[in-house]
């Protein structure tokens, strides 16, 4: 498994696109469940039908907006903006580590098919495609075959949700808040490159720790992943 | 049907909206500018393994016996049979019937 696999530059088929579709399907009842509780938890805040649409379809990254209706104001300052936007980009910054992975890839496309394609870019989504890449794939249109079906589910799941309020079911009492935890896992498998190289993911998982243990909020996960990553860059290859 | 929306609240969705969308992109066009150096490519290619693991480990720590098992049941499936249906499933089975064991 050590050999470099050699990639080729980006396309995009119909068929990456259907290959997108199939890849993600594991993780809709994980997202269902989770849009659910996002659209209920914006209508115990308050959120019009109208509003939660516009923040589940524009925003579309459901932790950040939990952490954000978390502390969501009841009277909506200026202030209230600039602290919600920041939160918002401390919850979503480990986006900017996915979206640098996508560039060696990704690069080489124009960038009006670029731009547009990373506004439906997740953390599933991009995992799906880091490993599909990483296995030598190179059609651009699976991320978009994910994304467009991750979106679509994931407005109706937010509606319905916003539109059940108090009666959507928990989603840890069916365990689906752990399909993304779980499909992540098993990610690992065909991420393996060796026991030399799998030292990045411990030194991620130590400092993810103790910042999970000794800083609050939710720095845990930018700050292991930034470790881990550095950490991989010197690892030398074998 | 008219919309029912606060001009604040639209404002907070839309800044929300920005910072997330700088956050998606912004990566992809710094690493632009960045060459890509053995060193720069072997960070790359360690990223998408130390995101999983700094997400889901303190995830592991703070929930219990339950969603460890879950997580180890996913990746021996996986490592066993390839299948990601059947890892998120079997995982799944394994958290459910632990949550209920411990009711």
């Amino acid at each position: 498994m050590n050999a470099r696999v050699k990639t080729s530059p980006a396309f995009w088929s119909f068929d990456g696109f259907a290959l997108g579709a199939r890849l993600g399907a594991p993780l809709l009842p994980g997202m269902i469940a989770f849009g659910l509780a996002v659209g209920s938890t914006g209508a115990a805040n308050g959120l019009t039908l109208a509003e939660s649409i516009l923040m589940n379809g524009l925003v579309y990254a459901g932790l950040s907006q939990m952490a954000a209706l978390g502390v969501w104001p009841s009277e909506m300052t200026s202030g209230a903006i600039v602290g919600l936007a920041l939160l918002v980009f401390t919850v979503n910054s480990r986006l900017l580590l996915a979206g640098a992975g996508l560039q060696p890839w990704l690069g080489t496309l124009p960038a009006s098919q670029v731009y547009p394609t990373l506004y439906l870019l997740t953390d599933p989504g991009w995992i799906i495609a880091m490993r599909y890449r990483a296995e030598g794939g190179a059609d651009a249109a699976i991320i978009l075959g994910g994304g467009l079906l991750f979106y679509a589910f994931w407005m109706v799941a937010t509606t319905v949700g916003h539109l059940a309020g108090s009666l959507v079911p928990d989603p840890q009492a069916i365990a689906l808040d752990l399909v993304v935890p779980v499909f992540f896992a098993a990610m690992l498998v065909p991420l393996w490159r060796g026991p030399k190289r799998a030292l990045a993911w411990a030194v991620a998982g130590v400092v993810a720790l103790a910042f999970y243990f000794f800083v609050e909020g939710w720095w845990y996960v930018i700050a292991g992943s930034v470790a881990g990553i550095v950490a991989g860059g010197f690892v030398d290859d074998d | 049907m008219t919309i029912d929306a606060s001009p604040v609240v639209l404002l907070a969705i839309l800044a929300m909206t920005g910072a997330t969308y700088l956050t998606r992109a912004g990566g992809f066009w710094l690493m632009g500018y960045v060459n890509l150096t053995p060193r720069v490519r072997r960070m790359l290619e360690a990223s998408p393994g130390a995101v999983i693991v700094a997400t889901v480990l303190p995830l592991v720590v703070r929930d219990g016996i339950a969603a460890a098992a879950a997580v180890a049941t996913g990746a021996v499936v996986m490592y066993l049979l390839r299948r990601d249906y059947l890892a998120v499933f079997a995982g799944m089975a394994v958290a459910a019937a632990a949550r209920a064991m411990a009711g």
